[in-house]
């Protein structure tokens, strides 16, 4: 269970198994249904009650991959931060929206060659690349993800994410070095 | 006193390193985004890898802005200030 991405005469294609169907189909609606819960309700603002402006996302969502997904756009500036947040947000929810649809779609439910043009290669690489983020960031991985797998007890309950964060970062690869003809 | 025009500094937008992001999406990112060659953008995504942090382009704030959006889109961890 470790496809590859190749470029070829039709485009970008994998022959991908029923397991890998599986497992991006999974990954991809629980990170859908993530993004599509509703944003928390901002604090309540008084003048913003006073004027009536229908509650918009204006502040870091609590969840860790929502806060890794919809990051600030400022640092150290949270009133510039929750402006960038109330204009980009929404927008920036929808696309990552769309191409997570995009890739269930194009997916199938088994086994199966998968065969991509440019613009759907790169729309499957930004999904892939945020699945990914979410898996890293709900597992809490770091730099040395290597030794910290070394040192984790066989009964660790991370170890078969990370077996899934792995083949993921193995397909996201080979999809980078297609396309960009590295 | 009237201020008709004030020369603003640039503002800069600045990736973040993440432990999660492959290296060679990060710099097939930034090819992607901002046209750079292979070894600019291998360059800058090693910045980012051992600094922590890079510029990767300047110019107005809403530029910046714009940036900023399309790096979040593409999963990036980016943000914009004043140099």
């Amino acid at each position: 269970m470790a496809s590859r991405f190749r470029r070829s005469r039709l485009g970008y294609e994998a022959k991908l198994s029923r397991a890998e169907v599986l497992v991006l189909r999974h990954l991809a609606e629980e990170l859908l249904a993530l993004l599509e819960a509703d944003a928390p309700p901002a604090p309540t603002d008084p003048l913003e009650a006073l004027v009536g402006i229908s509650l918009t996302p204006t502040y870091r969502p609590e969840d860790p991959v929502l806060a890794r997904l919809l990051p600030d756009g400022y640092s150290g500036d949270d009133q510039s931060a929750a402006d960038f947040r109330r204009y980009t947000e929404p927008e920036l929810r929808s696309a990552k929206r769309a191409a997570l649809r995009g890739l269930v779609a194009g997916l199938g439910r088994d086994a199966g060659k998968v065969v991509l043009d440019d613009s759907t290669a790169q729309s499957w690489l930004t999904a892939v690349n945020d699945m990914r983020l979410m898996l890293g960031t709900r597992l809490d991985v770091s730099e040395d993800l290597y030794d910290d797998v070394e040192r984790m007890a066989p009964d660790d309950p991370r170890l078969p994410h990370l077996a899934v964060y792995e083949w993921l970062g193995g397909l996201e690869e080979s999809l980078v070095l297609a396309l960009a003809g590295w | 006193m009237a201020e008709e025009s004030v020369i603003e500094k640039p503002w800069v937008t600045i990736v973040w390193n993440d432990p999660i992001n492959l290296m060679s999406y990060v710099a097939f990112v930034f090819q992607k985004l901002f046209g750079y060659s292979r070894e600019k953008a291998h360059q800058l995504m090693l910045d980012v890898h051992h600094k922590g942090r890079a510029v990767v382009s300047s110019g107005s704030r809403e530029q910046m802005e714009h940036d900023v959006t399309r790096l979040h889109a593409h999963g990036l961890w980016a943000t914009l200030q004043q140099d």
